[in-house]
């Protein structure tokens, strides 16, 4: 993986001065609280119900078992003993003192990590595909282009008070595994003519007006993607709207244009841009390559496992997937206990999965935007010694992409913009349908509290909203979502639930489902062949 | 309204600056006002006579003046480029590095604040229009 070179340790050291001197001021009074907020936010530091949070970065999802150890030691050190994977593939840690953040960040540092612009109106971590580098389906590694941008994002002169957050999704898989076109841009490595370049979606997006990013443009050369991208940030920020921040995403301003007007407006900005030598040059991309090169393999490894142990049988279809090596595969750890917090892992967790990335994972780990973990290459030969592990320490939930996988924002437990509880509702669906999810198959339930939709509803199978009716939670199911390269919207069944009554609805839906649907179809499937109406009708009935 | 921070080699100028209005009029001043919603580009044809452009931030997390600076000085504006209004010294590292030489903030900055935050970040990774050498240039031995 990417390692700093002094350039990139340089930054983030002063990045931490920057912000211990910040803190400081705000501490003494220098500075007032709507004057540091913009400026802690771009720290990842968010002032929520009962603590400040603090959102650490982790850069296209790809971690080392020494950063794990360090995320877990923050955890025990300036936390409650856990932290929540986020579904922008970030950690963050929800109990941190104000006056400790520069001291984690300081500790981050040491492990060439950092918290720079997880939040606030500017350029968002760069997210990626979770099997990236092992992927049978890609056409080249998406890391290093999404690192490339990570360094051009970070600090932006021009980029930094935006009209609103800014999140770019790098994948290179016709497969979407990352919700690319729900990003504010989306980058598709493609290959044409024998040169990789980027075809480019922009204003995709979920919160309150979810859409599914057009297509701005075919292919960008490697050699012109940064001015491109330039391009695209400067007509947004010139002329995205600022009088109203539900309205302030990209997305609006693409909608508002229309994408012939957007796109006009960039490659008009392009062509001025591609004059001005700021794009880095190829043997930039070729040296952060040559960080992701595959590892040396071992060959003739066998492919047999043993799948005699019905648990973990179970694990194997559910959790592991194929890698493009022989005799390796690639598996999922489930952060989806049933009963348990979405994305949620304790200290003691997280440096066992440190522990095992070593020991059968080449020192690699992933997050997934999901809020789950992935080990990318395990030996086919240690898949039941590995799960023995997990399973052991409570991480071996055999549940990938099924109905108690849920994706849960923390919610009104936790967050100071939620209307809604959206943890006891995923605990009380996971809870009813993991005996029967075998029989359902592939669901993806996603679960917001407010309506940001940090929870991705709209992309889900099955998604719920909890908003605040007359002072009760109340929660809105909406059916036929997807963020995977079907991207679609889902559609509000119609009015809205109890926390209980929509675990009901949801188990009607599901039992049409059962009855209707066509061999090999999923959920979402039937959904699209049949429409809304039968599932109104037995949900409403 | 604090003192006016000047990053030129010479002399701020005193001249009151006009409206990008009356400016593109009959007007002969040499110094103009940009608000956040108005397109530097107008002045492009005129930048021979323009000795400043002053760029307001009625509001510091409303960022289009950074892209105003930046397009003046990509077209080759070399004039006092002055941000004017909630400029907070948070702030002066990107507006610097965007272009703008001088700053009338509403409020007057420590002196000592500005010295250690303008000199914080001794590398960086963009090539803008302040003259730095990216990080990807130094790696690579180019300009």
């Amino acid at each position: 993986m990417y390692q700093y070179d002094s350039y990139d340790q340089a930054m983030v050291d002063a990045r931490v001065e920057e912000f211990r001197d910040q803190a400081r001021r705000r501490l003494a009074g220098e500075m007032t609280e709507d004057q540091f907020k913009p400026l802690r936010l771009m720290n990842g530091l968010y002032l929520q119900l009962h603590a400040y949070m603090l959102r650490i970065a982790v850069p296209y999802g790809t971690l080392s078992p020494r950063q794990l150890r360090k995320l877990a030691h923050i955890a025990r050190t300036y936390d409650k003993g856990y932290g929540h994977f986020t579904t922008r593939t970030n950690i963050q840690f929800n109990w941190i003192k104000l006056e400790d953040a520069a001291d984690i960040l300081a500790e981050l540092a040491t492990v060439e990590m950092h918290a720079i612009q997880t939040s606030g109106n500017c350029i968002r971590n760069i997210s990626s595909d979770q099997y990236a580098g092992v992927a049978a389906d890609e056409i080249t590694d998406p890391r290093p282009w999404a690192e490339l941008l990570r360094q051009w994002s970070s600090f932006h002169p021009e980029f930094t008070y935006l009209p609103r957050k800014f999140k770019i999704c790098v994948i290179a898989s016709p497969n979407d595994r990352a919700a690319m076109r729900t990003h504010d841009i989306g980058l598709e490595l493609v290959e044409r003519d024998g040169r990789v370049g980027a075809r480019v979606y922009a204003g995709g997006g979920l919160g309150r007006t979810p859409m599914v990013s057009p297509l701005i443009r075919d292919f960008v050369e490697e050699e012109e993607l940064v001015s491109y991208l330039e391009a695209c940030l400067r007509v947004y920020n010139r002329y995205g709207r600022r009088d109203n921040k539900f309205k302030a995403r990209i997305k609006i301003l693409v909608h508002e244009l229309g994408v012939e007007e957007y796109r006009r407006q960039v490659e008009e900005e392009f062509l001025h841009m591609r004059t001005l030598g700021i794009q880095p040059p190829t043997e930039e991309l070729d040296r952060i390559r040559a960080f992701f090169a595959p590892p040396v393999y071992e060959t003739g490894l066998s492919e047999e496992v043993d799948r005699s142990d019905p648990d973990f049988a179970l694990w194997l279809d559910r959790n592991v997937v194929a890698h493009k090596q022989p005799g390796y595969a690639i598996a999922n750890i489930s952060l989806k206990p049933v009963g348990g917090i979405p994305g949620d892992a304790t200290a003691d967790q997280i440096d066992l999965v440190a522990d095992l990335g070593e020991r059968y994972s080449l020192d690699q780990v992933r997050v997934t935007h999901a809020q789950n973990l992935v080990l990318p290459f395990v030996r086919k030969a240690d898949l039941y010694a590995l799960w023995q592990e997990l399973d052991a320490a409570g991480l071996g939930t055999a549940n990938i992409d099924m109905a108690s996988d849920i994706i849960a924002c923390p919610g009104l437990d936790y967050c100071s913009l939620a209307n809604a509880r959206s943890i006891p509702v995923a605990q009380k669906i996971a809870q009813r349908f993991a005996s029967k999810e075998a029989e359902i198959g592939e669901l993806k339930i996603k679960i917001s509290g407010c309506i940001n939709a940090c929870g991705h509803h709209h992309a889900g199978h099955i998604g719920i909203l909890g908003v605040d009716r007359k002072g009760t939670e109340n929660y809105q199911l909406s059916l036929g979502g997807s963020g995977a390269e079907d991207c679609s919207v889902g559609t509000i069944t119609g009015p809205g639930f109890t926390e209980d009554g929509v675990v009901d609805a949801i188990e009607r839906a599901t039992n049409l489902y059962l009855t209707q649907r066509e061999e090999g179809e999923r959920f979402l499937d039937t959904y699209r062949r049949i429409g809304m109406a039968p599932f109104k009708e037995a949900i409403y009935g | 309204m604090g003192d006016l921070l000047n990053f030129r080699d010479g002399e701020t100028i005193a001249e009151t600056p006009v409206s990008i209005e009356e400016f593109l009029g009959a007007s002969n001043a040499t110094a103009v006002r940009i608000e956040p919603g108005e397109d530097a580009r107008l002045l492009l044809p005129h930048l021979d006579r323009i000795a400043l452009v002053e760029v307001t931030f009625p509001a510091f997390t409303d960022g289009r003046g950074y892209s105003s600076a930046r397009i003046l000085r990509e077209s080759g504006y070399t004039g006092e480029l002055r941000a004017s209004g909630d400029v907070l010294v948070d702030q002066l590292f990107r507006m610097r590095r965007s272009g703008f030489d001088s700053f009338a903030p509403d409020k007057p900055l420590d002196p000592a604040v500005v010295e250690t935050t303008l000199s914080r970040f001794t590398e960086v990774y963009q090539k803008s229009v302040d003259g730095r050498r990216p990080i990807w240039a130094k790696r690579h031995e180019v300009n």
